[in-house]
């Protein structure tokens, strides 16, 4: 168990760097967590975070990566819905990385 | 890596057993081998796919909504059996309109639900070469 520090506050994280408590999450939080692995989080970045909860937000759970990419491409456009532009964004993977940042669990399927 | 009919069998309600939710997961998790995936939902495991749950009163996660992403899952064929429905005196209008997006008809939203009756359930069953009954 690990955790962040945040305006004199600590948040929970678990051993991987999930949010323990998912209600917890704040664009702060999100920013935080970006610049511990050395993200500056740009528009681009914020679109597939807002994405992300909005999905979760309807289906409870963090979609699979292909899932993701289909999404975003029917929501942001055919040239976002592709791999290449996702890993540009969150070089350690849409899912892990993204998910983190956005406060979800890890996708379900993600090893 | 070749393609197998895989088939989930579910008969238990959604809560109460973890089975209903431990399906869901190795449904979810198993659309990532690009499978021929089906699910069947049979005896009170018809509820899994009901309207309107609430588990405020019993403390647990309501999942409903998540069978409503098996479409982006490509997982489009939920066979529901008619007697099962019945003997628990409901209709298909007790279950969650699920459909999925089919992205070559510019996104149109088609059903996933096929209604068979008991007799159709064992052919479907029998066509699988992978069945796994929660």
């Amino acid at each position: 168990m690990s955790s962040l520090e945040l305006n004199g506050e600590s948040i929970e994280l678990d051993e991987e760097g999930y949010l323990v408590d998912l209600s917890a999450w704040t664009p702060e939080i999100a920013t935080a967590l970006a610049a511990g692995e050395d993200v500056d989080l740009s528009d681009e970045h914020w679109d597939i975070i807002n994405f992300l909860r909005e999905y979760y937000e309807e289906y409870q759970i963090a979609p699979a990566v292909r899932v993701l990419t289909k999404a975003v491409g029917k929501r942001l456009g055919k040239d976002k819905g592709n791999s290449k532009y996702l890993y540009s964004l969150f070089p350690y993977g849409p899912g892990k990385q993204a998910c983190k940042y956005a406060g979800l669990p890890k996708p379900t399927g993600c090893v | 890596m070749a393609t197998k009919k895989f088939m989930f069998v579910n008969r238990k309600a959604p809560y109460g057993t973890a089975y209903a939710l431990e399906s869901l997961e190795v449904v979810l998790i198993s659309a990532a081998f690009e499978q021929d995936v089906s699910l069947a939902f049979i005896d009170d495991g018809v509820y899994q796919i009901t309207k309107g749950q609430d588990t405020t009163g019993i403390g647990q996660k309501n999942f409903s909504n998540t069978y409503k992403a098996l479409g982006d899952y490509e997982i489009k064929k939920l066979y529901v059996e008619k007697e099962s429905l019945e003997e628990r005196g409901l209709t298909q209008d007790d279950l969650m309109p699920l459909v999925w997006e089919d992205e070559d008809d510019d996104w149109a939203e088609k059903p996933s639900i096929i209604m068979v009756n008991r007799s159709e359930m064992a052919d479907v069953m029998a066509e699988q070469e992978v069945t796994l009954s929660f």
